[in-house]
């Protein structure tokens, strides 16, 4: 063994790459939970491109024979089904990984200390996984398949000046789903997506390998080196971090078998009832639903009545996050020594985003519409208090900040203003009024913002 | 404040569950539950021989051959030959149905459905509940209607076993429907069939089995390699998690 890896090495930096990336790569020995999800990321992606590669050996990209093809998957190829249901188990649990793996980022400020490109690149990878996930959902060629694309693209036709209804004319391909559109996503989603893909999925590692890993306490272990040269509070990825992530991998999986082999519907949240009759176009479904890692901003669009404002509200839904590294600048990375107040605004995100996704499954009724647009608003809110937080601030740009949420809010509830809604409106107004009085008056009556110091090393149990 | 923040926030959940519920339940009509146990291969082969004798006339299963069905349901080609296939067909030939789609659009006004999915994109419950709930009406092309699908095109196939029923004459004081916990309880049987009571629920409820099998074939052994592979993986992560162990006892 030793003759070949010589042999290589004198022709490829292989030795060099292993150490700098695996074996010598040292990362903070404080690891939790949440860092269990980069890992469980690039197995599901592999789990997905091999899969992928075993279906597509048998799936045929056309509007007559793919759904057939599908179901000749599921009954005629041995071992069809598992690779199936791997398949699309598999793109839900990569959406679950991600926001973990995202969420992580946001509590611990991992996009700070020159990791801001690690970030965007991580948003890049987020963005093409939205794509590819959209572009993989229309090739079963089922009900939701077809009406679920035919929505999205529609959104581009909200664009003004003919530019919309051009563009989705040229993503389609033709004047609605068709063939040609089912080809040319099979394309992307098999060819073009899965290259690109990997692509940033190696620079995001490279970049996160040049600054080195952040931790939950947010302390730079390079500030504190041994005499050998390496971080204390490091230790190398392999072997310790290589076996703690199998462990954690292994559990990921378990999970994940539950549900390939169990319940591969999840209730019809991963796999929709609509999506076992063929694709109609002249038979629209009672109920079109995005799938749920779409639903939160989905919800965001649906609130604004307006159509085109909606869709820009829904791509800077997306957008705002890419800017996350300059919004929030605060010195303090780890959400463990900010103040309770802190703690309470990323929870209060989180559950904002599940509402927002819950309301997206859902049809807009008056009070859920309602609803939608209310969380949407703190949703966007949350990222204004996050640069209000990022640094110390007098008490006026508290003030005026208030003054301008509250009067942006008000702004958007007289355009939209509705007499039969009125009393839903003056009702759900308390939410995000709530929620400036919290965040943006409570720091100003109560200590409940202020940082705590941050230790000089880890902490480590 | 936050207690303002916390009960808004109930507040809202609370509607968005309930709202949620409401639709859930889909329809206004409570569905029968069909009680299917994909494990009783008994069941499975009455499912099909009824399949094949009241269904497969009309209905296409284009997706399952005569062949997996054998394999399947325990049942040897000779057996298959015998009592689900017609002369011309081979055994590696998909359950179409004989009725051509032009005379079917004629007599029906439209092409019955395949069947081979309608398990997965109704659910077993829901055909169950329809199976259970024709009834007379004579103002249908063929005299009966259906509670989950009203002015269904079909007519009841099953009527002699089940006999006629027909709906209730409207019971509440106010002239409305009372809102039924049940949908059995809105018809009674005017006309009895071959079957009684019992054995029609039996029978449909293997009928149904059937049709849960033959939108997901490979159920029938999905849960039992999904057992093993569960089993494997709670070895391997007792193994990792000892490996973990030993070499991080040097971590401090």
């Amino acid at each position: 063994m030793r003759w070949l890896v010589d042999w290589i090495d004198a022709r490829f930096p292989l030795i060099s790459l292993w150490e700098e990336h695996v074996s010598r790569y040292y990362a903070p020995k404080n690891f939790n939970f949440w860092y269990y999800f980069g890992s469980i990321a690039l197995v599901v992606l592999v789990i997905q491109i091999v899969t992928g590669i075993w279906l597509t050996m048998n799936y045929k990209p056309s509007a007559t024979e793919a759904f057939a093809s599908v179901e000749s998957i599921m009954r005629d190829v041995e071992w069809g089904w598992l690779i199936r249901y791997m398949h699309s188990t598999g793109a839900s649990f990569f959406f679950i990984a991600v926001y973990l793996h995202m969420f992580r980022a946001l509590i611990y400020g991992s996009y700070k200390g020159n990791r801001e490109l690690i970030w965007l690149l991580g948003m890049f990878i987020y963005v093409i996984l939205m794509a590819e996930a959209f572009m993989g959902y229309l090739l079963p060629w089922g009900q939701m398949s077809y009406w679920g694309a035919q929505v999205i693209i529609s959104l581009f036709g909200a664009i003004p000046f003919g530019i919309g209804e051009a563009l989705a004319l040229w993503i389609r391909g033709d004047y609605v789903v068709s063939d040609a559109t089912l080809n040319r996503f099979f394309a992307l989603h098999v060819v073009a997506l899965p290259l690109a893909l990997l692509a940033v999925v190696v620079l995001h590692i490279l970049a996160l390998h040049e600054v080195g890993s952040n931790n939950p306490d947010g302390v730079e272990i390079k500030r504190n080196k041994g005499p050998d040269g390496t971080p204390r509070d490091g230790i190398p990825f392999h072997p310790y971090y290589t076996v703690k992530d199998l462990m954690g991998v292994t559990v990921f999986l378990f999970l994940f078998a539950i549900v390939v082999f169990f319940i591969p519907e999840f209730g019809g949240w991963f796999l929709e009832k609509d999506n076992f009759v063929p694709a109609d176009p002249l038979r629209t479904p009672e109920h079109i639903v995005p799938l749920w890692y779409f639903t939160p901003f989905y919800a965001i669009l649906r609130a604004i009545p307006d159509k085109l404002t909606g869709v820009l509200a829904m791509g800077a839904s997306i957008v705002v996050l890419f800017f996350l590294p300059w919004i929030d600048r605060h010195p303090v990375k780890s959400i463990r020594y900010r103040g309770p107040l802190f703690v309470t605004l990323m929870m209060t995100f989180a559950l904002t985003f599940v509402v927002l996704g819950y309301l997206g499954t859902q049809a807009p009724t008056r009070v859920l519409g309602e609803l939608g647009l209310r969380f949407g608003e703190l949703y966007f809110s949350f990222f204004v208090v996050l640069w209000l937080y990022s640094r110390e601030r007098r008490a006026a740009a508290y003030l005026n900040t208030l003054i301008v949420m509250v009067v942006l809010v008000g702004i958007a509830d007289v355009i939209r203003f509705d007499p039969d809604k009125l009393g839903l409106m003056v009702w759900s107004l308390l939410i995000p009024l709530v929620y400036f009085a919290v965040f943006i008056v409570g720091p100003l009556v109560s200590s409940a913002n202020e940082p705590r110091p941050v230790p000089e090393r880890v902490v480590y149990r | 404040m936050s207690w303002m923040k916390r009960a808004a926030w109930a507040a809202g959940i609370a509607a968005a569950v309930l709202a949620g519920g409401a639709r859930a339940a889909g329809g206004d009509l409570p569905l029968l539950e069909a009680k299917v146990e994909l494990g009783d291969r008994a069941s499975l082969q009455r499912g099909a021989k009824l399949y094949v004798n009241y269904c497969a006339g009309c209905h296409s299963a284009q997706y399952l051959r005569f062949s997996q069905l054998g394999r399947d349901l325990g049942l040897t080609e000779d057996q298959v030959r015998a009592n689900l296939m017609f002369a011309t067909d081979k055994p590696g030939d998909p359950i179409l149905a004989t009725l051509s789609e032009s005379d079917a659009s004629a007599w029906f006004g439209q092409a019955p459905p395949d069947l081979s999915l309608t398990a997965r994109s109704r659910g077993a419950d829901w055909i169950y509940t329809y199976l259970m709930t024709f009834y007379r009406d004579e103002g249908r092309p063929f005299g009966a209607n259906n509670l989950v699908f009203p002015d269904v095109a079909m007519p009841h196939v099953l009527v002699e076993l089940q006999g006629v029923q027909v709906r209730k004459e409207a019971g509440g004081e106010d002239g409305h429907e009372p809102a039924a916990r049940s949908a059995m309880e809105l018809l009674e049987l005017a006309e009895s069939g071959s079957m009684s009571v019992a054995e029609y629920r039996r029978t449909v409820r293997d009928l149904v089995n059937f049709l849960v099998y033959l939108g997901e074939p490979a159920k029938l052994h999905r849960y039992t390699v999904g057992g093993w592979v569960l089993l494997f993986l709670l070895v391997f992560f007792v193994i990792s998690r000892l490996l973990y162990k030993e070499y991080w006892k040097d971590v401090h």
